[in-house]
């Protein structure tokens, strides 16, 4: 695969909640292999950002595109279709309570293949064990840790091995040594599968850490103000709300 | 112990006040507020510039800061210079924390207030777009039993049978203590007016064509809104909250299909069959005081009943029963899916769900008794 093909690219695109605009004139261009940040303070939009990439929540204006498909503009179907290859964890984990773990992580796996109870059992124990979880498949969500909630998350998210995975503020919550845990093995995955990873945080540990690559959303300007290595970002830039956003307001 | 918190306003010169501040400034023992002051200014409207001394105060919390906020806010809109001394601190550090981060104008919440006219208008469009949402709930939910019965329908079949259990075996007890007492309510009610005829063993009639051909429909159909509708609104409302929906919708398996189409079978399927036992129950209820009561015998009662309700009855009693399952689970169900994030959110759904099942059960009992009588059955 070719690391600089773009695999989603956003373009021209507005947010809004009705008449209320909450970003507007977004372009950046998130590309194969990617651990793509997508930063800026509370309240300026990261989460509503992922919700448009994953289909939840029309854009108000402008174009997603996935390869040389408009996200937005195509069928319910097809859109379906992009979803599904794609993989998300959700900021509490949102893992269905009424189901044991090996079930979540199932319940994908039986939906959209057609293997067999035996080998989807094998693919449940490795995934839990590729994010340090085996042994608690028959957990309930209620019955395991917030962190491990997160971390079950991510299995369920890469039961069926997706093209991209988004995570929706993974360290939000987490005690430093988990939160850099997770941020270990986000990197692992996507140095050993090559999975695109979209990244919705404002920890500056995991900026650093994990991202190539980011955009910043600038709460008070109402549009992104930055794109590129967070890096590289805090290096060069001049404007004032992103150093002060990398530095934590602190003055070097 | 302190005295309580003082204020003293007095001229140095002919534009310029010095206020005092002395004693307690505790929140707990109603300090002087920044209206005192606004009242000398009012007074004296050359004044360009306002010493503050706080030197004589003893204890403070946020009652001094409150005043010095408002003191400071009267200032600049009057504009004029105010000179702070003798702060505490503590209550310096605090107002500078306060002022450090300016106020986001576009924030703040400005509830216009509507006029009668504008409420009414938002009232009967907010009306018709919940009527909106209703037939396209309905709707969907129809193309998800057509991809059931063509098999194509993704949930999971132990779901479907938990949920059998749990709306039809485990509501057992409450539909037998209610269908019975109802039977036995109707036998009371009739047994009065027909004994002045001498007609007391047409209480089996009574109670037989009654519970068989509606009451045992309805009351099931209540209890299950009770029971069951507002179980199914909660679940799938703190489901909604926890973002376990947008989880499925991001797999591309549809939560018509895998929440919403198990819980109406469920109930569709388990309601007739509870009717069926709400029946006996209630000719049961009717029985003890038809035999314990009026003297009749048990065979005499149930040859009776037996004679006094016919297929047609036990048929409509049975479709009232089926078409109630389904509203109490599409009316739960959708009032669990259109759930809010929020805790209060989930209550207002499951109170929602149990209010819309029951007026739909209502509704469509006018309606199909209307027909009935229409038709001649």
């Amino acid at each position: 695969m070719d690391e600089k093909q773009a695999h989603i690219h956003v373009e021209d695109l507005t947010m809004a909640y009705g008449d209320f605009v909450l970003m507007r004139d977004l372009t950046f261009t998130i590309r194969h292999g990617d651990i793509f940040i997508i930063m800026g303070g509370s309240g300026c939009g990261k989460s509503t950002m992922m919700t448009i990439l994953i289909g939840l929540k029309a854009p108000a204006r402008g174009r997603v595109l996935y390869g040389d498909v408009d996200f937005w503009a195509a069928g319910p179907e097809t859109r379906d279709g992009i979803i599904r290859r794609g993989g998300v964890m959700y900021q509490s984990g949102a893992l269905w309570s009424s189901m044991t773990l090996a079930e979540n992580i199932a319940l994908p796996l039986e939906t959209y293949t057609d293997l067999s109870a035996a080998r989807i059992r094998e693919v449940v124990e490795l995934k839990l064990a590729l994010v340090g979880m085996a042994g608690f498949a028959s957990f309930y969500p209620s019955e395991i840790s917030g962190g491990m909630q997160k971390r079950a998350g991510i299995a369920r998210a890469m039961a069926l091995d997706p093209e991209v995975l988004f995570f929706d503020e993974p360290s939000a919550g987490l005690d430093p040594v988990s939160a850099r845990r997770l941020d270990d093995l986000i990197l692992e995955l996507r140095e050993s599968l090559g999975t695109t990873m979209v990244v919705v945080t404002h920890e500056l540990a995991s900026i650093f850490a994990i991202g190539n690559n980011s955009v910043f959303l600038d709460a008070a300007k109402r549009t992104m103000t930055a794109t590129g290595d967070p890096k590289q970002l805090l290096a060069e830039t001049r404007d004032p709300t992103l150093r002060l956003f990398l530095t934590r307001g602190e003055t070097s | 112990m302190t005295p309580p918190g003082e204020l003293r306003v007095q001229r140095a010169a002919s534009d310029r006040l010095q206020i005092l501040l002395s004693g307690s400034w505790r929140l707990g023992e109603a300090p002087p507020s920044a209206d005192d002051v606004q009242r000398e200014f009012e007074r004296a409207p050359e004044v360009r510039s306002a010493e503050l001394d706080a030197s004589q105060v003893g204890d403070w919390d946020t009652g001094l800061l409150t005043f010095l906020v408002g003191l400071e806010r009267l200032c600049a809109d009057r504009k004029i210079d105010l000179e702070k001394n003798g702060l505490p601190q503590g209550a310096m550090r605090l107002l500078a924390l306060a002022a450090a981060v300016p106020e986001k104008k576009d924030a703040r919440k400005t509830a216009p207030k509507a006029s009668f006219l504008v409420h009414v208008g938002n009232e009967s469009a907010d009306f018709v777009r919940s009527a909106g949402e209703l037939l396209a709930f309905i709707g969907d939910a129809v193309v998800a039993l057509m991809n059931f019965i063509r098999g194509r329908a993704r949930f999971r079949r132990a779901d479907l049978g938990l949920l059998m259990a749990s709306c039809g075996a485990e509501a057992l007890p409450i539909v037998t203590l209610i269908c019975f007492l109802v039977g036995l309510i109707l036998a009371f009610i009739g047994a009065i007016q027909l004994a002045l005829f001498g007609a007391q063993i047409y209480v089996a009639d009574l109670v037989g064509i009654a519970m068989v051909r509606l009451m045992a429909a309805i009351m099931t159909g209540i209890v299950m809104a009770g029971r069951t509708g507002g179980a199914f609104a909660a679940q799938l409302g703190t489901m909604q909250v926890n973002q376990e929906i947008d989880a499925l919708k991001t797999l591309g398996i549809s939560p018509m299909e895998f929440l919403v189409l198990p819980r109406m079978l469920a109930l569709g399927l388990m309601m007739p069959l509870l009717c069926l036992y709400a029946n006996v129950m209630g000719i049961l209820g009717g029985m003890v005081v038809g035999v314990g009561m009026l003297d009749i015998g048990l065979v005499q009662y149930y040859n009776e009943t037996a004679r006094a309700v016919n297929l047609w009855n036990l048929g409509i009693g049975l479709f009232s029963g089926t078409v109630f399952g389904v509203i109490v689970a599409l009316a739960g169900c959708m009032r669990g899916m259109q759930c809010a994030r929020s805790a209060s959110a989930v209550g207002d759904a499951a109170t929602s769900a149990v209010v819309t099942a029951i007026v739909g059960i209502i509704v469509s009992t006018a309606l199909i008794t209307i027909i009935c009588n229409i038709l001649g059955i």
